[in-house]
């Protein structure tokens, strides 16, 4: 019946609720650490009341009926009815937890409700002292019939100015019955003294017809307090048990009437519930600077437009500012397009205060949270796939890295220990520490557990940072039992492997006893790289920037062939495997002769190899179009990317030939 | 046709108001909080505005006082969008100056009627 699909508004529900619930869960957790702050707790309160708002009008009566419970608690705490305390905020971070549960099924069409959330309604409404039991209470509304009614309407100077008009109502009145009515001009004043935007007539109404009184105060209801108003039967013809309405009480009902309404739209939203697809809420001031860059645009290009049609070469210059203009406009205009995917990373930080507190009252620790740079701002997909592994590190820094109150007590260090995340900008990078003040890296320990699982064999003589590279082995482990939080069968090899495909790095530094930084290092958008473009035969290839470290032109006889090795050339104080790129993807017409072509040495977490190409075409930025979407995963190639002249060439994954390099040498 | 402002710091519930007055015909502003609905409407008059109450920088009930301050908004139609359905916080609302209220939840139907009621 409705002609508006409420369903096409679910996504956008579920997500700012889903901000929310951070938001509260934030909140929560600053008056868990003693703020009495009054702005909190209407934060909370502010939140809670949107879901339940937003739920009941998109058609989730269970979750509004749930909500509406922890609303009432939070009533009673904003207006100071109620102190907070431990157990109420822990009642409440587990409404926060079920409401997320409920969210997950609604996006996937199941039931709202289960017997988790059913428990912790009914422990919330004990907790305010309610009855558990929903009245489906009808507001006893008298529909009274008479034969019509006698009005007296006199409304006060300022009603007007409150924005109700008195035709409307009588419109209104006049849909209800045959009206007939009596303007009063008996107050109006002289010319002189009259003000236009006051009301200075009343009107005496008869309404008759089969009209009940609640009908009646209904037209009446956003006005009562701002008239005189009267009400009379002209004869009563039912029974005259009638309760005395005052308007207004009229609408008590209407909560509980309405959700049958509302679940009739349920099955609308598991149809669509699928339907998953992501979106970005950006800034209205980026908006704006793209709309202006537009404009700019647009007049750049009005300008150039005039050449097409008579080109006189005087205006040369002309031309080519123009051109300047439209470079200058179209790099600023991607700049600001890119900026519409960056969010900042508190998004994702936001959730460790809970995990930090829960797992440190697990473990019995003492752990104190920093985080800084909550507004350093990630390209979203990369946002998207760094939560995992930043709560990796996080549980890790906490399990194994951060120390006992008693140990720390011993080791004469301040009981409770320190976590840092810290995110800020290096270069064309962004940076994520996550810093704690523990034991650090045991040498000894992680040497002897690297001989025992055969990862090293025993006296050798590994640097600091070889034995640290140790725990990014596969299935190493250092923690002496294996706890139910870190020990989920997924190690650091895992993480590290994580941050790798985003484009990023993991890198380590512990001091025994004084603690363990984990820097990870990624690019500021996936969307785009800087490349530098390689002819290999008659393809081109783009090589990442950030994984050159030089390019060399190799003599003959600088390169050695080993047996099973393939070539090897020495570079620094190192052999690289030489790659040769059009053996490596089958190019034709390809140099062959290591003097003819170039060898640019790249390098990835694993290793560095030489890639040997014909030559190096230029610097370029290139825009990563997916070849697994367009055509299938290939390894050794990232993504392809349209050049300037319309060709496509492929984007060379770095971290995955060196992969494959080594396998071939294993073989 | 009439311009109508909707204000919600609710993205959902903004969107399905704007939406339903889009396809109603009226041409609709929005704004997520009370100062910025005050901005918004101090450069052009809206000849009715659609008001959430809880609102984060400022709240309904202030930005209402606000507006009825402005010559050109005594007598525009605002109407609060309210979850409160009982009096109290209703007459909180009138005497900040509205015009009237809307039940939420409310559903399209009930949204283009009350608009119709307050429009004419």
């Amino acid at each position: 019946m409705s002609t508006v699909s409420l369903a096409q508004f679910h996504q956008v529900f579920f997500e700012e609720s889903l901000e929310g619930l951070d938001v509260m869960e934030a909140a929560l957790l600053a008056l868990d650490e003693g703020g009495g702050d009054a702005e909190l707790i209407h934060r909370i309160f502010r939140s809670a009341h949107s879901i339940k708002g937003g739920a009941a009008t998109f058609g989730f009566p269970e979750m509004a009926a749930f909500t509406h419970e922890a609303e009432s608690l939070l009533d009673e705490l904003r207006d100071g009815r109620r102190a907070i305390d431990g157990p109420i905020i822990e009642l409440l971070l587990r409404t926060v937890d079920c409401l997320r549960g409920m969210f997950d099924r609604a996006q996937t069409g199941q039931p709202l409700a289960d017997a988790e959330s059913e428990n912790l309604r009914q422990q919330l409404a004990v907790t305010v002292g309610r009855d558990v039991i929903v009245t489906a209470g009808q507001a006893n509304v008298g529909t009274l019939a008479t034969s019509g009614w006698i009005i007296q309407f006199r409304p006060h100077l300022g009603m007007l100015a409150g924005g109700n008009d008195p035709l409307r109502l009588l419109r209104e009145l006049a849909e209800l019955g045959t009206l007939s009515v009596e303007a009063q001009l008996d107050r109006v004043p002289t010319l002189d003294a009259l003000d236009p935007a006051e009301c200075h007539l009343g009107w005496r109404i008869e309404l008759t017809g089969a009209v009940g009184r609640d009908a009646i105060t209904a037209v009446f209801e956003w006005v009562e307090g701002e008239c005189d108003l009267s009400i009379e039967p002209i004869s009563v013809v039912a029974n005259s048990v009638e309760p005395n309405l005052a308007a207004g009480t009229l609408t008590e009902g209407i909560d509980a009437v309405s959700a049958p309404v509302m679940q009739n739209i349920v099955p609308k939203n598991a149809a669509t519930g699928s339907n998953d697809a992501g979106s970005v809420r950006v800034g209205i001031d980026k908006i704006d600077s793209l709309i202006d860059l537009v404009g700019e645009l647009v007049i750049t290009q009005a300008m150039l437009d005039q050449f097409r049609e008579d080109f006189d070469p005087t205006r040369l210059a002309l031309l080519q500012e123009g051109l300047a203009q439209l470079a200058r406009h179209t790099r600023t205009l991607q700049e600001s397009v890119m900026g519409i995917r960056m969010l900042p990373i508190g998004s994702v930080f936001n959730r460790f205060p809970r995990l930090v507190r829960d797992l440190s009252q697990k473990l019995g620790k003492q752990v104190k949270l920093e985080m800084v740079g909550e507004h350093t701002e990630l390209d979203k997909t990369v946002l998207e796939k760094i939560g995992d592994p930043l709560v990796h590190l996080v549980r890790n820094a906490i399990d194994h890295g951060l120390e006992t109150p008693e140990k720390r007590r011993a080791a004469g260090k301040h009981e409770s220990g320190t976590l840092r995340l810290e995110a800020f900008h290096r270069g064309g990078s962004i940076v994520v520490e996550i810093v704690d003040d523990g034991a650090g890296l045991n040498r000894e320990a992680i040497v002897a557990k690297a001989i025992q699982k055969g990862l090293i064999p025993t006296g050798e003589d590994l640097s600091d940072d070889a034995v640290n590279e140790l725990i990014f082995q596969p299935g190493f482990s250092t923690a002496a039992t294996t706890t139910d939080l870190s020990g989920r069968g997924v190690g650091m090899d895992v993480v590290r492997r994580n941050v790798v495909d985003l484009g990023g790095s993991v890198a380590i530094t512990s001091r025994l006893g004084h603690g363990t930084t984990f820097t990870i290092t990624l690019p500021l958008t996936l969307a785009i790289i800087d490349g530098l473009s390689a002819a290999v035969g008659n393809e081109c290839y783009i090589v990442p920037l950030v994984s050159i470290v030089e390019s060399v032109q190799l003599r003959a006889d600088a390169v050695r062939n080993v047996v099973g090795g393939g070539e090897l050339f020495r570079f620094r104080d190192a052999y690289l495997p030489i790659v040769r790129l059009h053996e490596q993807f089958g190019c034709a017409d390809a140099r062959q002769h290591i003097e003819d072509g170039l060898v640019i040495v790249v390098e990835a977490d694993t290793g560095r190899v030489g890639l040997f190409i014909d030559g190096l075409i230029g610097q370029q930025q290139a825009v990563v179009k997916s070849l697994e979407a367009n055509y299938r995963r290939v390894e050794g190639i990232s993504g392809a990317t349209v050049l300037a002249d319309g060709s496509v060439a492929l984007i060379i994954d770095v971290a995955g030939l060196v992969r494959m390099q080594s396998r071939r040498r294993a073989a | 046709m009439a311009k109508i402002l909707a204000v919600d710091d609710s993205a959902s519930m903004r969107g399905m108001v704007a939406f339903t007055l889009r396809g109603a015909g009226h041409e609709v502003s929005e704004a997520e909080n009370g100062q910025l609905a005050l901005d918004t409407a101090r450069g052009t008059r809206f000849d009715l505005v659609l008001a959430d109450v809880n609102m984060p920088v400022m709240d309904g009930l202030s930005m209402v006082r606000e507006l009825r301050v402005l010559p050109e908004y005594k007598g525009v139609p605002i109407l609060m969008l309210t979850t409160e359905s009982n009096t109290e916080k209703k007459m909180e609302g009138k005497a900040a100056g509205a015009t009237g209220w809307l039940v939420k939840p409310f559903d399209p139907e009930q949204l283009l009627a009350t608009v119709r009621r307050v429009l004419g």
